[in-house]
């Protein structure tokens, strides 16, 4: 028997009917055609399909959409603050080769303004710690740090030097 | 040779890194077209069973069901990989031969009534010994597995280069081991999805996440019965691949096949449990090895014999089981070397291919024995490989020939690069430091099906107005940035800007390109792209020249500017006042300088119409006649060297590893920021190997961790800060001379940590993953030790 959800998505107020037992990944893939989250294992272990509720980085395939509702959601789709740029996460992300198949990233980039909200200077260290939810297998995650760090510092609040390599041609 | 590069070895973002960073790229799972059914397979839940009966009344009768096929619907034809192991169907009929093989396929509604329905399909299994270790597998009076492999043999190779036995008797230093890992998983984020749509015209179009467009089209068309032209294979963005999304499988046909059935789009996702199921990853292998050398420490012979645990099918391992023993040839030279390598059938998902395809376990083991030898010689095991490295232009005693070779700018780079002389043999207990090297095949020399394709064709349209050019190529961009590459290629054989090049690929609408496996792409893509974009240069030039009244010859493309190659000015006015009148309104039109590419672009279509240039690559002959030679053979080799540095907790046996420093030798680095990149992520492969992987199978064959949580790859906190240096040699058989960095940067990984292992603690495992329990257990003097294979 579907339920009426109603949640914002992207600062967008939605209304949708769902199945109790749908995720929040469903409906925003299946329902909202918002495909930018990924689904890649479905049981919270990888991190592709992590969004904001409330602010705070969720697993979006172990939250039931119903737990969702009046709740503030917002996916890769909404978290630049406007449609014709990228945030500074996604900037550092594109510019420093922090991308490479693309599956992770949109998780990865919400985990990595999640805590640059959090925690605008992190280390490395700090870094490696809240990425450690979202798994990367092309990157080896070095230049995914990189980009962190590096859109720490240009969002003006982050220190300079990571200890990575950031040799230029 | 060119030396002066407007587009090649700079670090433009990739072409696709804006729809990736958005959400906007479009996965497989992300399409969805009007009509759309859903599927699902019904796979054995047993590990070896007879089928004695298959009932789908039920699931036929679920309402919203629309199509239940089992081999009795389908098509009675093997496929495979390689056309002299087709040992696979799309659903099996009387027996099952691992948990997970496929049975039944079903279409419905949604994706909740297929799940459904596919539950409901009645088996009646009769249960047969399970066979899960090689070993158990080849004795005597083991029950067969698979119908064509009497005696559980999937391949058997016996190779010889020069004389073992000769050299044997000369060496002074000789040097035994043994190692064995497990199986292990591409662990790619995006789990194998399909879409597979037949219309009433009969065309079929399947959208997958595959890493061959051209090598799923050729089977898909093969199976069902249809023309190569009626179907088109289309890969929208792929979530990484590695190897396993190489090869055509049952998920692919089924979709296409009940599409058929039903008339209507449907779509199909693995779960991440049915990714481990259907594997294709990277074998289980045992090998052993006796090394010999004079005592100066050249190395005189390698006697090596290998098994591989391949699972049910061959996939991929009839080649893998060849570079098992060919990828030691080089890059040391070796005069002598005997392999005798088997794959054997067991009741496990079938093992394929994945990054650094069948060597890596193989060069764990040699570069261990290096070290070995290096210590009982005295010597710094970078001394003794660097005495033994070959050098361009050498050829490996298996006829590999090494066109180009950094290895000796590698090994200097990661000894400088790591601070090795300070640190080798002056760190505190527990921490340790060690080397490797390898090398890898820039492309696989021969096709895996026997032909005289061409390897890859491009072909560049000129667009008519506006001075960008459409890039055509079924090449499989996986992550790796081969769109980029072939794109940066494309505007530094044009001389445009990159902005001005549009890449359409993985479509087999766009020609032949054999994809992405074996390293190949950037060599072998990149070459007939460069053909392609030098025959628009050349006809573009050609038209400017005729109207000129100058030889095309003294005309020159750069940076999106017609120039004469000796800086003449060129008496362009006519042409700009042509341009412009035909654009009448436009605001942007040149006014000054040179004549741009944009304003030829319209010229050259006024004169001839569309211009299209075309290119292909096939490789050159390549060296070898014996038996094996296809595989390892290239037209060129990528290498690498390694340091690592570990930290072993003597309290709890955590490994960490603290720093990694990598030397990869790419030929000309296209994109500077990409090959980096293939280098990191080669590293955490091959430390996820080194340290943590391991597939697990319950007694029956079930896979105990077929999730990522309990089968672990590494996290960024198991990942150190990885010191990346790029050395560029010039590959005369590369375009623009370059070559591969995708998979040659992982083979030293494994051996390196494990020669930092034992400087850490002083022991030499046999075994990986090098586990916590593991280390904790060698520290107590009771290391796992691996049987050898022969006496």
């Amino acid at each position: 028997m579907k339920k009426l959800l109603e949640l914002t998505v992207n600062r967008v107020q939605r209304q949708i009917a769902v199945e109790p037992t749908e995720t929040l990944l469903d409906v925003l893939r299946e329902d909202l055609g918002l495909t930018g989250t990924k689904h890649g294992c479905g049981e919270g272990d990888c991190g592709a399909c992590t969004v904001l509720l409330d602010g705070q980085p969720v697993n979006s395939c172990l939250v039931l959409a119903l737990q969702a509702n009046g709740r503030e959601v917002t996916t890769i789709e909404g978290v630049a603050a406007d449609h014709d740029r990228l945030h500074p996460v996604q900037q550092s992300f594109v510019d420093l080769g922090a991308i490479q198949c693309g599956f992770c990233t949109p998780g990865m980039v919400i985990s990595a303004v999640s805590l640059l909200q959090s925690n605008p200077k992190p280390t490395e260290e700090e870094v490696r710690q809240a990425l450690s939810g979202n798994l990367c297998r092309c990157t080896g995650y070095q230049k995914i740090v990189e980009a962190v760090l590096d859109a720490a510092e240009k969002m003006g609040t982050g220190k300079t030097g990571n200890t990575a390599d950031k040799r230029r041609a | 040779m060119e030396n002066r590069f407007r587009v090649l070895s700079t670090r433009p973002p990739r072409l696709d890194a804006a729809a990736k960073v958005t959400g906007q790229a479009v996965y497989t799972d992300d399409i969805k077209l009007p009509g759309m059914l859903y599927g699902a397979l019904v796979q054995s839940p047993v590990g070896h069973a007879r089928i004695n009966k298959i009932d789908v009344t039920k699931a036929g009768a679920l309402p919203g069901v629309e199509a239940v096929v089992t081999a009795d619907d389908a098509p009675d034809v093997w496929f495979g990989v390689s056309p002299a192991r087709y040992d696979e169907k799309m659903f099996v009929r009387d027996k099952v031969l691992y948990f997970g093989d496929e049975i039944a396929a079903v279409a419905a509604v949604d994706r909740e009534t297929a799940l459904k329905a596919a539950e409901l399909v009645e088996i009646d299994y009769e249960e047969l010994p399970v066979i899960l270790d090689a070993r158990k597998a080849l004795e005597q009076g083991a029950v067969q597995i698979h119908e064509k492999y009497p005696g559980n043999v999937s391949a058997e190779v016996s190779q010889e280069f020069g004389d073992v036995e000769a050299a044997k008797a000369a060496a002074q230093v000789v040097k035994n081991g043994v190692m064995e890992n497990e199986m292990t998983e591409g662990a790619f984020l995006e789990p194998q999805a399909v879409v597979a749509n037949y219309d009433l015209h009969g065309n079929l179009t399947l959208y997958s996440s595959t890493q061959s467009v051209h090598y799923v089209q050729r089977i898909v068309a093969m199976v069902l019965g249809l023309s190569i032209g009626k179907v088109r294979v289309v890969k929208p963005y792929v979530g990484g691949g590695f190897g396993p999304k190489a090869g055509t499988s049952t998920l692919e046909l089924a979709a296409c096949f009940l599409s058929m059935k039903t008339g209507k789009p449907v779509k199909m996702t693995f779960s991440r449990e049915q990714v481990f199921l259907h594997s294709r990853g990277r074998h289980k292998f045992v090998h052993q090895m006796e090394i010999g050398t004079d005592k100066e420490g050249r190395l005189l012979y390698l006697d090596h014999h290998a098994l591989l645990d391949g699972g049910a099918y061959s996939s991929f391992g009839i080649a893998t089981v060849y570079y098992a023993g060919s990828l030691l040839g080089g890059p040391y030279k070796l005069p002598n070397m005997r392999y005798h390598g088997i794959r054997a059938v067991t009741n496990k998902p079938a093992s394929g291919a994945q990054r650094g395809h069948g060597g890596v376990v193989a060069r764990a083991l040699f570069e261990r024995l290096m070290d070995e030898l290096a210590e009982e010689l005295d010597m710094d095991p970078m001394e003794l490989r660097l005495k033994n490295m070959m050098e361009a232009g050498d050829v490996t005693c298996n006829d590999f020939n090494m066109s180009s070779l950094g290895m000796k700018e590698c090994i200097e780079a990661v000894r400088d690069g790591s601070n090795w002389k300070e640190k080798r043999g002056n760190l505190s207990k527990g921490k340790g430091i060690g080397m490797s090297c390898g090398f890898f095949v820039s492309g696989a020399g021969y096709p895996i099906y026997r032909s005289d394709t061409f390897h890859s064709t491009a072909q560049i349209k000129l667009q008519e107005d506006g001075g960008t050019v459409l890039l055509e190529t079924a090449s499989a961009e996986i992550g790796q940035g081969s769109d980029t590459a072939l794109a940066m290629i494309a505007a530094e054989a044009l001389g445009i800007p990159l902005d001005a090049v549009r890449v359409l690929s993985g479509d087999t609408d766009y020609g032949v390109d054999l994809g992405a496996y074996s390293s190949r792409q950037t060599l072998m893509s990149g070459h007939a792209v460069k053909e392609a974009a030098e025959s628009v240069r050349a006809q573009v030039l050609d038209v400017v020249g005729n109207i000129l009244g100058i030889p095309a010859d003294d005309l020159t493309i750069e940076d999106g500017l017609i120039l004469h190659r000796e800086g003449r000015d060129l008496d362009i006015a006519g042409l700009r006042t042509k341009y412009t009148k035909e654009h009448r309104g436009w605001s942007d039109n040149p006014k000054d300088g040179p004549l741009t590419f944009r304003e030829a672009s319209r010229l050259a279509f006024l004169e001839k119409g569309t211009i299209v240039g075309t290119g292909k690559y096939k490789p050159p002959p390549l060296g070898g006649k014996y038996k094996g030679a296809t595989v390892g053979t290239s037209p060129a080799y990528g290498c690498s060297a390694q340091v690592v540095e570990v930290s072993v907790d003597m309290e709890t046996g955590r490994v960490s590893v603290d720093r990694m420093t990598d030397a990869h030798d790419c030929g000309r680095a296209i994109n500077k920021t990409s090959v980096e990149g293939q280098m990191q992520g080669s590293l955490s492969m091959g430390l996820g190997e080194a340290l943590l992987e391991a597939v697990k199978f319950d007694e029956k064959g079930r896979v105990l961790n077929a999730n990522l949580a309990d089968y672990k790859i590494p996290t960024s906190m198991d990942m150190p800060c990885v010191n990346t240096v790029v050395v560029e040699t010039n590959e005369p058989n590369g375009p623009f001379g370059a070559k591969e960095v995708g998979e040659g940067a992982i083979m030293p990984t494994i051996p390196a940590i494990l020669n930092a292992l034992y400087d850490a603690i002083g022991v030499r495992f046999e075994k990986v993953p090098v586990t916590a329990e593991e280390v904790l257990r060698a520290i107590k003097g009771e290391k796992t030790l691996v049987p050898k294979l022969v006496e």
